[in-house]
């Protein structure tokens, strides 16, 4: 086949079985899929996006655009779209090629590749236009089923994901020549050094340079030298397999380790392990990639990159083809046609430049040689080449192509720095830093391997210094190499004698985007080289156009009559190559996904069967069903238990703040809308308050327990945003203020004793407190005792009922709500829960924040403006309420609505309309059916409101509208008498 | 994630923090003195920096003290860090 005996990295006595789309095939320990692939004559490997034209293995690693595969490992596992290019081989890999149907060999949807003249750049936003109906239904599910990558899995992945941190005073990114002397250098100082490569060994070029020696070694031993250096340091951290796949500010690296993909079997640990690294210094060896060249035909199977095919020979010992054809416009393509042709390959090089250098080759070298296309169907067979004027055919086994390096500044420009174009690379090079970083080596542009010895050990010693550790001198290694990179290079599409109307030259594989579609893209106005690519697609989907990105900037250079520069380069944005989810989630999944906040009286409400509800993080008891009942069976019954005999409420979920010192008063004088200096101690008030711009913010019951001192309450979900508003406002308006907030909402448990017996069940617990209705009126606060434990008592009401909130200390809240319970018991009492608790004080027109509220409610549109301190020259929110449109007669106020049908339940949120229709006046804040009313309530937002009461409006609803009268929102003992038991 | 100095306990991950807005705009002190439009500008307007900016934050989950920051909206980088009540160091102009 086309494996060389004793050639590369990998085991030859160590062979592999894996399966290809269901073909049992034989490869090496130290392979990849694809190297495995070539080794056994396979090119073949996938249909392209658009055309479902056959596709070839093209790179060698994160920049192969076109053999994405599906790896199936079992237990769910199915990974699609990775590039066969970096899938490590492992004993009975399973993989299937994507995007065909229902072989790679016959593709039924090849068709498109004829239909080509169709479907131009763009074709979707111009074809499919009409019927407009037809967009989501029909064309779009056909086009993502044709057009398409692998296919996500559909079990939940069963593997395990870890977060680290690390710091460190040097991040090297790449472990080729240059981050490893780097690395070497900075790591002799005695700073933290991490250095990281994506690949499965260290080494980078230095591992395919077979004829180049540092100082004396081969480059191969050299490396490993170096890592076994950097491995036995004990302030080094040596990462291989881990992707820098993104640069974040001030230096922090977002860095992805593969764990468990390269081995057989369920992983043992965490399957990848996603790294945060802050580093003091960045070095960016991150290398460059090979370009390819825009010829006609140029993807055919086979026909791939030059130097990709010199690290197959290098790194697996295999020869992508026999007879092979190198198509180069850069020196470096003499370099992989002398090794290929020294591992006994034909070869015949065809150089695209005018001025051919004559060289001594013991191969054929075709001078100034343009390319007019190939043939083959699912393998290249022959290369058409014209060249002093007549035209060659050369038949082949494959086609090796060599346009020049890009440097990869991925990383350098997502840090944000500049870049500058460099003419004798004939690409962008890192220019200016905005965070401290440098990129060394071929990254910079530096493609000699003295150079980037000599970059690394600069930039490890500057890097270390800068971070205040003194390097020690050690000596730029030494180079030679037997055939240098050399220059050269060219970007755009090469010039062919064909009709350009009907050749396809590829730019973009992965998105099948051709010369001409750019050009197509030019001429219909395209300028922007970020709108090119939206509109061509090119450079986009999982390579993000690693390999082509210069080539369309050169294109729609030359067609806009532009310098290259002046075109710019589309913004390079994190990730780099794609990241799981599963490592950017982490352990952040199922219960650990989000906190669990649970009051002290959970575990009884969850004996008791209670169903729960999520409000914000907190789990809060919603109802508590009785044998069979339904949710709205057991809300009618407990609603009217506490209007019949007594409800148990756990309230403990409310916001609590401990408001202290001196200015406390004034302090609460100034926030809230309600007047607090006159408020007695041992008396409480229902409070508002408002944003700076007038609207509702939160409200809540504020006892004041001493001259000095209060406790409020505030609505579940706000707890933290009044608390951090307060700190706002004292710490950054009025620092003189002698005021000092605690959040105490874990420290006091909150039980609500509603209803009718409320009294008579506490008195007999309660110690130290005179509860009796002469001693202890509505809105009154007392601390006590109650079972031992240290009681807030309030008086207050949230039903409309004689009520009580029972505070006591955490610890003892479940125990005190026992005791409640047991003595309730007799009297009928029941628990009840947020639905219950919703309907009540809906039936009062108590509002809730966020329900009725959503930031456009003022006080007064809510039926609020009797809490506004009409003395108070300021508060929070008081000059904005004063603007006209605050104002304004039509503005929603808060009204209730009776359905002229009782038994008909209106839907939270519907729109309201006039009588016989006309635009929207409002719409439904809160519904529901009350069973201490036989009918159904609802509470609305109706423009005007408060002036339509009487009147006839309806409620747009699904099925037709619903005709309502406007009401008073109290639909419930009006006149409150109920308060007093 | 910024790493951001706070005055009172030095560089932190952004993720302890919450962000304020701009910085120094003071509460009129008698707010029913000034009229609709100088109270809406108080309210709304807003500068939209492309280099240095004076901003508030909070270190909500550490010593959860406000305090203001010139960060670069360019490039991120934080110019300066400095307490409430301290007047804003010199930035150097664009």
């Amino acid at each position: 086949m086309f494996r060389l005996p004793k050639r590369g990295l990998v085991d030859h006595g160590a062979p592999l079985s894996f399966s290809f789309d269901g073909r049992r095939l034989t490869g090496l320990a130290g392979d990849t899929l694809a190297s495995a692939l070539l080794a056994n004559g396979v090119h073949l490997t996938g249909r392209s996006f658009k055309y479902h034209r056959p596709r070839g293995i093209l790179g060698a690693w994160a920049d192969e655009p076109n053999a994405l595969v599906t790896v199936i490992r079992g237990g769910g596992r199915s990974t699609p779209n990775l590039p066969a290019t970096q899938v490590e081989l492992f004993e009975n890999l399973v993989a299937f090629s994507q995007n065909r149907e229902p072989s790679l060999e016959r593709d039924r949807w090849s068709i498109n590749d004829r239909l080509g003249r169709f479907l131009p750049a763009g074709f979707y936003y111009k074809t499919f236009m009409w019927p407009k109906s037809f967009w989501s239904r029909v064309y779009e599910p056909r086009i993502r089923a044709v057009a398409g990558l692998g296919v996500a899995p559909e079990q939940a992945d069963p593997d395990r994901y870890e977060h680290r941190y690390a710091h460190c005073e040097v991040l090297v990114v790449g472990a080729g020549p240059a981050g490893l002397s780097a690395a070497l250098t900075a790591a002799e100082s005695g700073c933290r050094v991490v250095v990281c490569d994506d690949r499965p060994l260290p080494g980078g070029s230095l591992l395919s340079a077979a004829s180049a020696t540092i100082d004396g070694l081969g480059a191969r031993e050299w490396a490993d030298t170096a890592v076994a250096r950097l491995s036995s340091m004990t302030n080094v951290t040596l990462l291989p397999r881990t992707t820098a796949f993104g640069y974040y500010p001030h230096n922090l690296l977002g860095l992805c380790e593969r764990l468990g993909d390269h081995l057989p079997g369920e992983p043992a640990g965490p399957r990848e392990r996603l790294w945060s690294v802050r580093a003091a210094r960045v070095i960016l060896a991150t290398g460059a990639l090979e370009r390819p060249l825009v010829f006609p035909d140029n993807d055919r199977p086979g026909i791939m990159l030059a130097d990709a095919a010199r690290q197959y020979l290098q790194l697996h010992g295999v020869a992508v083809g026999r007879r092979v054809v190198i198509v180069t416009a850069h020196d470096a393509g003499y370099r992989s046609a002398h090794e290929l042709h020294a591992a006994g390959i034909q070869v015949v090089l065809a150089d695209t430049r005018p001025a051919a250098i004559a060289r001594s080759t013991p191969f054929r070298v075709i001078p100034d040689a343009r390319i007019e296309g190939t043939r083959g169907t699912l393998r290249v067979s022959a290369i058409t080449i014209s060249h002093t004027g007549r035209s060659e055919r050369i038949d082949c086994d494959a086609v090796l192509m060599c346009g020049g390096f890009t440097p990869s500044i991925h990383l350098a420009s997502q840090s944000r720095g500049t870049m500058a174009w460099d003419a004798e690379v004939q690409a962008y090079v890192p220019a200016g830093s905005a965070e401290a970083e440098c990129s060394i080596g071929a990254a910079a542009g530096r493609l000699e391997l003295a150079d980037a010895l000599a970059d690394g050990c600069r930039a490890g010693r500057d890097a270390a210094a800068a971070a205040g550790f003194a390097a020690r001198r050690i000596g730029t290694p030494r180079a030679s190499v037997d055939h240098s990179v050399g220059q050269g290079g060219i970007i755009g599409a090469l010039p062919h004698g064909r009709d350009p109307a009907k050749v396809k030259a590829f730019v973009d594989w992965q998105n099948d985007v051709t010369a001409r579609d750019i050009m197509l893209a030019t001429r219909e106005g395209f300028r922007s080289i970020e709108h090119v690519k939206r509109y061509t697609t090119t450079g986009m989907a999982t390579d993000q156009g690693k390999l082509s990105n210069l080539n369309s900037l050169a294109i729609t250079a030359a067609q806009t009559g532009r310098p290259v520069e002046a075109v710019g380069f589309t913004t390079f944005r994190p990730p780099y190559t794609p990241v799981t989810f599963g490592a950017l989630a982490g352990a952040a999944r199922r219960d650990l996904f989000d906190p669990v906040r649970q009051t002290p009286i959970h575990d009884w409400a969850v004996a008791q069967g209670a169903v729960f509800e999520d409000v914000g993080l907190w789990k809060r008891a919603r109802y508590f069903p009785r044998a069979s009942e339904d949710m709205q069976a057991a809300v009618n019954r407990e609603c009217l238990a506490v209007r019949g005999s007594a409800g148990l409420f756990d309230a403990s979920t409310l916001g609590k703040i401990e408001i202290v010192g001196a200015d406390a008063a004034t302090f609460l004088n100034r926030l809230y809308v309600n007047a607090w200096d006159r408020l007695a101690i041992g008396r409480c008030r229902y409070g508002v308050l408002l944003r700076e711009d007038g609207f509702i913010l939160d409200d809540g019951v504020i006892g004041r327990l001493a001259a000095d001192r209060f406790h409020a309450t505030t609505t579940t979900g706000g707890a933290a945003r009044v608390l951090a508003t307060m700190e706002d406002y004292l710490q950054t308006e009025w620092p003189d203020l002698d005021v000092w907030l605690t959040s105490v909402t874990e420290q006091w448990s909150v039980i609500a004793v509603q209803g009718p017996h409320a009294r008579e069940i506490l008195t007999p617990l309660v110690q130290g407190l005179d509860i009796s209705a002469d001693a202890f009126p509505h809105m009154s606060i007392g601390e006590g005792t109650i079972c031992g434990a240290a009681l807030r008592l309030m008086r207050v009401s949230f039903t409309g009922e004689l009520g009580f909130e029972v505070n006591v200390p955490s610890s003892h809240g479940h125990a005190v709500w026992e005791a409640i319970w047991r003595i309730g018991q007799p009297l009928g009492m029941t628990a009840y829960g947020t639905e219950a608790m919703h309907v009540l004080r809906a039936e009062k027109g108590y509002i809730i924040v966020g329900q009725e509220t959503d930031g456009t409610v003022t006080a007064d549109d809510a039926g609020l403006a009797w809490a506004i301190g009409k003395t108070k020259r300021d508060f929070v929110g008081k000059r904005s309420l004063a603007r006209p449109a605050m104002k304004a007669p039509d503005r929603k106020q808060l009204v209730g609505l009776r359905t002229l049908d009782p038994a008909k339940l209106l839907e939270e949120g519907a729109q309201i309309v006039g009588p016989d229709g006309g635009p929207s006046l409002g719409h439904v804040t809160s519904s529901y059916y009350s069973a201490n009313l036989g009918r159904s309530i609802a509470l609305a937002l109706v423009r005007g409101g408060r002036a339509l009461e009487g009147h006839r409006l309806r409620v747009a609803m699904p099925g037709g509208g619903i005709e309502v009268d406007v009401t008073n929102p109290v639909l419930f003992d009006p006149k409150g008498k109920r308060l007093d038991g | 994630m910024l790493l951001i100095p706070c005055p009172y306990c030095g560089n932190r991950p952004e993720i302890e923090f919450s962000y304020g807005g701009q910085a120094h705009i003071a509460r009129p002190p008698v707010p029913e003195e000034l009229d609709d439009d100088a109270w809406g500008a108080f309210l709304y307007a807003r500068d939209n920096v492309r280099g240095p900016h004076r901003e508030r934050w909070r270190h909500l989950h550490g010593c959860a003290r406000f305090f203001n920051l010139v960060r670069d909206t360019r490039t991120d980088r934080i110019i300066a860090s400095y307490r409430v009540g301290t007047p804003c160091p010199r930035v150097e102009p664009l």
